[in-house]
């Protein structure tokens, strides 16, 4: 079963619309309002104290997992309410579809130290570490799934549309038979990306420390910390199996199951041949205990929780009370709008005190960043393509390479950072290297597994043909191969961007063995702030990377993504 | 209450015409308010108990929206819809319709798929699953309750959308084109079925509404055939079916109707200026070109030249080359336009020109084809266009929106195509894809009109 790893939303819409404005600026707001709940953050954070015996570790992932789940409920919750005011009111439509797209290709680490920060302020610091690594991994799971919601609420065909308002459903009825089941398959499919993607913010928020300020939590990310700065070889491997396994268990008995169910699901009339499959769901179904015993649970428990929520949705749609709803909205509208306007003046006064020093600090780090993302995923580049494309086209090995390195790219490269100092921070240039391997350890699955499935959906007749024409080495590459792949390569180049940016936050500027070290770069300078309280500088820092890598978005990744979709689709 | 009441029963035609839906004066506009479009112009319809009613028309005649209208699924722009009498206010609630693509739930099994027409009623699950297998029973498809649409033949899969129509005890049965996507002995079989529990009362409908573009469909079921007519959607003909059922296909009146209906719906070859409708940018009606490919143009015409005379009755010739008898007036009205036929009382007759085109070799087809679509005030407006251009060269982006205020917006892209596609086989000007562009090539842009 192929995969086609893709976060990027809505890439065919390529201009800039006003809702785009508003979405920046909110984001601007957003920010503002982050640094100055920060500026009364205690100047020294001291961190949780962490035991690295093996014995602690089931609690430790107890808590990482506890973290990802509350998240992701969160986000689940969220995604319906906003897909649906997104897909029911035009108006609500025209900004929520930018900010959705805004915030989607946002590097969502550089929010880490404002959110940190901005909570260190009102609560104690473990509570503050708590919210934000939720907030955080929140931020990195809401948005595809809240555009999956969205576009199954838009493409619900016309006629199944009619058929509910022609049998006048309820708006329960309507939900459960006809708008739930639609999303379902990519609600699922949509859910493993974002949990993986979780994972990787979760273990960059549990390890995160700048100067004196420890904001580290009790979890996976903090013990493999811990253990690196010990040198602890033992507890490192110890730790890294905990996690292996908990995201292997997680995929095999959760999302896997979950996939081959939700395959029902799919509206095409036809019977297809590879269908998601899962060995715990199908002996889950053989088993004679589990299936009855599910069915009465459903009886006994849901049916009658069902009929009480179907009855108290019918009287609350009555039409009387519609009338009077018309004011909330238009009330909190006003005041939001307020809000953002004062948040982006304040926050565009704040800018000013940025010294021309600063600035330069922050040019020469833009720079530095982009080169290091540039370099990552050239790298990721050379050694994905051949090897994606023998893997692609060659089912023997997929049969045994695509298991492997699926199982690899779910270990968060964040979990890896600590491991990767202890091994190469010795090393002369040792932070770059670290830097840039970070960056490929994050983004180069991506690109693999959609060249994988790239190369897997070239026609046979067409390597036929390109066998029958002779065609050989280069030749082969450049007019059978490449063009067929570079929707592909386009889409996967796109996360992974996404992925390198994140990554620099973390990996270039690090506190190990007691000695702060770092090298030029946005996320060293986004760091330095941080740990320094230089408030004014962490919000141009955080404001221009995030400027900065929408523009690439816009101007780059939405122009090839458009050429690749006309010139070199293959249907 | 569980669904409509059913006590009266079947009520023969004869019973008294008691008026069941009444449509008055519907208009229905699409759009924004700078750029509208008339879907349904004007039409006043109404439908008595006992009637089975074809609405026949061509696609785009609004003769879905009217079905929509009637059953309170589209709030009509202007004028009025009664119900018995009474003004309809949101969904008609002794509507059940029945769908072109069967619209059932994929993940809802057979019994299931009929059940939640009854659960959306809030009628209890001790009543609906009896009632369910009954209908389910009285299909015909009884052993395939557990088993999932895509199981089924798509002729199944209609008798299902059927049997959820009648769950709900309706009092209008509207069926919107529900033959069109079988295949043909399914179409028929389900037909006849549809005709028995109708004929036979069994069921408590006291009226079915059916829209279709199939005009042996509607003489063969219907007793009332409503034509309509696009561009805006209009009715243009009201005609009595007085066959009792069943009907003989090959018998002369049943053949002298639909010979009646192709004559109403082909209509007349009008005077050039009133075919061809006015250039874009000028006030008037742009007309639209048939969505016809011109390898199958050439193939028909081919054909009819081989006919006495070079000219047929349109119904036989229908009859002779089973086609559709939509997609064979789009034809007809294509060379029509074109000025390779003329059409008279049902009759299609080639012209002088129509007959050299038959019969002339590849490229001289192509000239001829060129010098006529030269006359549609489309290609005219787009050349000279493109000869004021810049290199003689326009965006497709640039003709789209000129055409954006003549058409809806699912029209525009056929339209657009349907041009570029003429205009590059008569090689009035070229077509650049990967630009997008349309231009003039440079030996052309001289020639004289």
């Amino acid at each position: 079963m192929m995969r086609v790893f893709s976060s990027a939303i809505s890439l065919g819409r390529a201009r800039w619309t006003w809702g785009d404005g508003v979405a920046l600026t909110t984001i601007a707001a957003f920010l503002y309002f982050g640094v100055r709940m920060a500026v009364r953050a205690p100047a020294a954070i001291e961190g949780p104290t962490i035991s690295l015996s093996p014995a602690m570790l089931p609690l430790y992932a107890g808590f990482s997992f506890l973290r990802m789940l509350t998240a992701y409920v969160i986000s689940i919750a969220f995604s319906l309410w906003y897909g649906t005011l997104a897909a029911s009111n035009r108006r609500a439509e025209q900004f929520l579809l930018p900010l959705l797209d805004v915030l989607q290709s946002v590097p969502i680490l550089s929010f880490l130290p404002v959110v940190l920060l901005g909570f260190s302020a009102f609560f104690s610091q473990n509570l503050a570490s708590e919210f934000a690594s939720v907030v955080l991994i929140f931020t990195s799971q809401a948005w595809n799934l809240a555009f999956a919601w969205y576009q199954a609420q838009k493409t619900v065909p016309r006629e199944l549309r009619e058929v509910a308002a022609n049998f006048r459903f309820s708006p329960w009825l309507r939900f459960r038979t006809l708008e739930l089941p639609l999303a379902a398959i990519s609600l699922v499919w949509n859910s493993v990306m974002s949990w993986a993607g979780g994972w990787f913010f979760l273990m960059a928020a549990e390890i995160f420390t700048v100067g004196n300020k420890d904001f580290r939590l009790p979890g996976l990310g903090a013990y493999l910390s811990e253990a690196a700065n010990a040198g602890n070889v033992q507890a490192i491997t110890w730790g890294l199996i905990t996690l292996l396994s908990l995201i292997v268990a997680l995929d095999q008995l959760l999302w896997r199951p979950l996939m081959a169910w939700s395959d029902r699901f799919k509206l095409e009339m036809v019977e297809t041949e590879d269908r998601p499959r899962s060995w715990f769901l199908e002996a889950w179904r053989r088993s004679r205990v589990v299936g009855p015993g599910i069915r009465s649970v459903v009886r006994r428990l849901v049916q009658p929780l069902e009929k009480r929520l179907e009855r108290s949705l019918l009287t609350e749609s009555s039409s009387e009370t519609r009338s009077e709803r018309h004011v909330w909205p238009s009330i909190f509208l006003w005041v939001a709008g307020m809000m953002l306007l004062y948040g982006t003046y304040r926050a565009a006064a704040m800018l000013l005190d940025v010294g021309s020093a600063e600035w330069q600090i922050i040019a020469s780090g833009i720079i530095a960043t982009a080169l290091r993302v540039f370099i990552a995923m050239l790298i990721a580049l050379v050694w994905t393509l051949p090897a994606g494309v023998l893997i692609g086209m060659n089912s023997r090995i997929a049969s045994w390479a695509q298991p492997i390195a699926e199982i690899a790219a779910s270990v968060p490269a964040t979990a890896l950072f600590p491991v990767l100092m202890l091994g190469l921070i010795a090393v002369s240039g040792g932070l770059n290297l670290i830097a840039v391997l970070l960056m490929l350890m994050g983004t180069q699955w991506y690109l693999l597994f959609n060249v994988i499935a790239g190369a897997a959906a070239i026609p046979e007749d067409l390597r036929h043909t390109a066998s029958a024409l002779g065609l050989k080495g280069w030749q082969r590459w450049k007019i059978a191969i490449l063009p067929a792949l570079f929707p592909y390569i386009i889409t996967g180049l796109i996360t992974a961007s996404g992925g390198a940016w994140n990554a620099s936050i973390v990996a270039e500027y690090t506190e190990f063995g007691g000695r702060t070290r770092s090298v030029t770069g946005i996320g060293s300078a986004i760091a330095k702030a941080t740990a320094i309280g230089n408030y004014p500088m962490l919000l141009a820092a955080t404001l221009t990377m995030v400027l900065v890598v929408v523009l690439i978005n816009r101007f780059l990744w939405r122009r090839l993504y458009a050429l690749a979709e006309e010139r070199f689709r293959m249907d | 209450m569980p669904w409509p009441k059913s006590d009266s029963g079947w009520t023969s035609p004869s019973s008294g015409a008691a008026r069941i839906v009444q449509l008055e004066h519907i208009t229905q506009r699409y759009g924004t308010r700078e750029r509208q479009f008339v879907a349904v112009h004007d039409v006043s319809l109404s439908v008595d108990q006992g009637e089975f009613v074809a609405l026949l028309g061509p696609s785009g005649c609004g003769k879905s929206t009217l079905l929509r209208v009637i059953s309170g699924l589209t709030k009509p722009s202007e004028g009025r819809v009664f119900y018995r009498d009474q003004p309809l206010r949101g969904v008609n609630p002794h509507v059940a319709i029945v769908f072109q693509s069967f619209a059932l739930f994929p993940w809802l099994t057979v019994q299931e798929n009929v059940e939640v027409a009854l659960k959306a009623r809030g009628v209890p699950q001790i009543v609906a699953t009896p009632r369910a297998l009954d209908l389910i029973d009285k299909i015909g498809l009884d052993g395939f309750e557990t088993a999932y649409p895509r199981e089924l033949s798509g002729g199944m899969r209609q008798k299902v959308g059927f049997a959820r129509a009648m769950a709900v005890n309706p009092e209008i049965l509207c069926l919107d084109e529900p033959f069109s996507a079988l295949d043909v002995l399914s179409a028929e079989a389900l037909r006849g079925e549809l005709l028995d529990l109708w004929t036979s009362g069994s069921i408590p409908t006291k009226a079915i509404l059916m829209v279709t573009h199939n005009i042996e469909e509607a003489v063969f079921m219907a007793d009332r055939i409503v034509i309509m007519e696009k561009d805006p959607g209009r009715v243009i003909a009201d005609l009595k079916v007085p066959l009792p059922h069943p009907r003989q296909r090959k018998s002369s009146i049943f053949m002298d109707l639909i010979d009646q209906v192709y004559t109403t719906m082909a209509g007349q070859t009008q005077p050039e200026n009133v075919e061809f409708g006015s250039q874009p940018g000028e006030t008037g009606r742009l007309r639209p070109l048939p969505e016809i490919q011109i390898s199958v143009l050439v193939g028909w015409l081919e054909r009819v030249n081989e006919f006495p005379g070079n000219r047929i009755d349109i119904f036989r010739l229908a009859d002779e080359l089973k086609l559709d008898s939509d997609y064979l007036l789009r034809l007809t009205e294509a060379a029509e336009l074109l000025g390779f036929c003329v059409i008279a009382q049902g009759d299609i007759a080639l012209t002088p020109l129509g007959e050299t085109f038959a019969e002339a070799s590849m490229l001289a087809r192509k000239s001829i084809f060129g010098v006529r679509i030269r006359r549609l005030p489309v290609f005219q407006w787009l050349v000279a266009q493109l000869r004021e251009a810049e290199e003689n060269r326009l965006s497709v982006d640039t003709v789209r929106e000129a055409l954006a205020a003549h058409f809806l917006p699912e029209e525009l892209e056929p339209q657009l195509s349907i041009i570029v596609d003429w205009g590059r086989y008569a090689e009035i000007f070229a077509y650049d894809d990967n630009t997008e562009m349309i231009y003039l090539e440079p030996a052309s842009s001289s020639v004289p009109l």
